[in-house]
């Protein structure tokens, strides 16, 4: 355990000190990030400035779910949208040769290995919202709702990679499939609004085809106090299965990787 | 007890294959053709520990595809390989901590930072204490001179000097088998005698095994004493350097210099004539009709004076592959 510690702050730092090479870059990032949040804040005041309720949420659980958004937005900026990116020149280029000759998993490693500044602020952002709405709730927020949002949007995390990580896999039968990161983005963007605002048919998709419930609506209503025990188990148990499916469906690919020629 | 066993190894990729133009294009896209390739045809050889082995043979006569399977990287068809003592494929950590691979085409490094960023994450992952790290890192780079490259980013590195922050990298943690591909590649001669005899010094000192591909032939002749000669996927030639000229060089170059000039074609059914360049004249002759060939040479011209030498390697192996071993 202390070895992958280790290997993982000196990845980070490298990659922090590669991005620090380029200096305005963290500033655009940061900026970037307070736009975005400030105005998806905005467009939802407007609604809720002439009372009116998005699928039965009032203003302060609406930015738990944009707060559980935000996270989750900066997670795949920062972890996922360069990693799964760099997936794609691993095997393009054969440098999964070298990931696959270390000593070290090879899924963490490639999962990882990086690290974008362009995601920090969200990371930051995110629960710092959630922090804010839930001292804005009528009544606050008790500590024992943070905790079971939090495990809940831990959860919600862990499905957001196990699903990109299964699309990133396809990679190494069909090398270029950089848009995997554009459809991590929409999976994501379809979290920003509580489950019960779309119609019937795309609920359906969005709790059983892609669970995109487990990811926003879930941990807010954890962090509102509203979650039912069924909800977190359900999403403990298809964050297991959907962390197993892809580490298996990767030990299988890693199979047929038959490593770009030199 | 060989350190590298390999048994009737095989490896056959299925290959796209795709015409030009618009029509075949869309063929393609909508229902690829697929071809066989036996890049590796069953082949046998053992290593033991300390031994230094080249692996030679043309482009795509298999030689990279063995050494991906003999680190791991890729599965067999066919057959079995044992690599100090572990299936590679398995890919246990022991085994890793074992081996390394340097290509000479693809590299490790992070590109934008010094080689010494990329050292610290290697030393994290091999679980080398920084002090020890920090010694090794030293001790090979001071045999590479190179101890004032560390600190530059890799992006700002000549070639030479890549593949030797890429060589300190694979060998930090002291592996005991070394799959080398290509490590010379595209360097110049200066940065090629470093390497070589950066390598040869670290066998002697560790008792480390290395196979090596290189299509430069001064990189085997000066480390390698035994050589595999590959070819279309099969194991063409297994054994000493000197006994390649034995194997497929069973002629031995003449060269006369003569009292007067002469054309090519008289000499022709003397043996193959390999150049006439004024009263020189070189011939390569079969060695069980050597002796008669030089006498009737000197009975049937004015030879002033007359040498007797087997061809080099470098010239055999280029009729090789030239000519396919076969």
């Amino acid at each position: 355990m202390r070895r992958y510690t280790r290997t993982l702050g000196r990845l980070w730092s490298a990659s922090l000190f590669a991005e620090m090479e380029y200096r305005t870059n963290f500033v655009v990032a940061a900026l970037n990030g307070i736009g975005t949040l400030a105005g998806t804040i905005f467009t939802l005041s407007l609604f809720y400035r002439d009372g009116f309720l998005i699928g039965g949420w009032v203003w302060t659980q609406a930015l738990f779910i944009i707060g559980c958004f935000t996270f989750l937005d900066g997670f795949q900026a920062a972890f996922l949208g360069p990693n799964f990116q760099r997936f794609s020149e691993y095997i393009r280029e054969g440098t999964l040769d070298f990931v696959l000759l270390k000593p070290i998993d090879s899924q963490f490693f490639v999962s990882f290995r990086n690290l974008s500044l362009w995601g920090i602020p969200n990371l930051v952002l995110g629960p710092l919202l959630i922090l804010y709405a839930g001292f804005r709730n009528d009544p606050p927020v008790p500590l024992v709702d943070y905790l079971v949002g939090a495990l809940a949007l831990g959860l919600g995390t862990v499905m957001l990679y196990a699903m990109g990580f299964f699309l990133v896999t396809f990679t190494i039968w069909f090398v270029k499939l950089w848009n995997i990161t554009i459809a991590l983005q929409s999976i994501i963007q379809a979290g920003r609004y509580p489950i019960s605002s779309y119609p019937p048919a795309y609920r359906f998709v969005l709790t059983y085809l892609v669970p995109v419930l487990f990811l926003t609506t879930v941990p807010a209503e954890a962090f509102s106090g509203r979650s039912e025990t069924v909800w977190i188990l359900g999403a403990a148990g298809l964050a297991t299965g959907l962390l197993l499916a892809c580490r298996l469906f990767y030990l299988f690919a890693l199979r047929s990787y038959t490593s770009a020629s030199s | 007890m060989p350190i590298i066993q390999v048994n009737h190894l095989a490896k056959h990729f299925q290959v796209a294959e795709k015409g030009t133009g618009w029509r075949r294009t869309l063929r393609h896209f909508f229902r690829r053709q697929y071809r066989t390739v036996e890049a590796v045809r069953g082949i046998d050889f053992s290593i033991e520990p300390g031994e230094i082995v080249g692996f030679l043979g043309p482009n795509g006569a298999g030689k990279t595809t063995t050494l991906k399977m003999l680190s791991g990287l890729i599965h067999p068809t066919a057959g079995s390989v044992e690599v100090a003592g572990y299936r590679p494929f398995d890919r246990r950590r022991e085994f890793l901590f074992q081996i390394t691979l340097v290509m000479g085409q693809k590299q490790q490094l992070i590109w934008d930072l010094p080689a010494r960023d990329s050292l610290r994450v290697n030393a994290a992952i091999y679980e080398i204490p920084d002090r020890v790290a920090k010694e090794r890192v030293d001790a090979l780079a001071g045999l590479l001179d190179m101890e004032e490259n560390l600190t530059k980013p890799v992006r700002k590195l000549s070639l030479g000097e890549r593949m030797k922050a890429e060589l300190i990298a694979a060998l930090l943690h002291h592996p005991q088998v070394l799959f080398l591909d290509e490590p010379t590649l595209g360097l110049d001669v200066n940065a090629q005698t470093t390497v070589r005899e950066f390598l040869r010094t670290y066998c002697s000192r560790t008792g480390a095994t290395i196979l090596l591909t290189s299509h430069y032939m001064a990189d085997v002749t000066a480390l390698c004493e035994r050589v595999l000669v590959i070819d279309e996927g099969a194991l063409k030639y297994d054994g000493s350097l000197e006994g390649i000229r034995e194997q497929f060089a069973p002629y031995r170059e003449v060269k006369l210099e003569l009292g007067q000039e002469l054309d090519r074609e008289d000499f022709e059914r003397f043996g193959e004539v390999e150049s006439v360049e004024g009263r020189v004249v070189r011939l390569l002759v079969q060695r069980e009709t050597l002796a008669e060939s030089v006498q009737q040479l000197m009975g049937a011209f004015e030879v002033l004076d007359l040498t007797v030498s087997d061809p080099p390697v470098e010239e055999v192996m280029g009729r090789i592959f030239q000519n396919g071993s076969s």
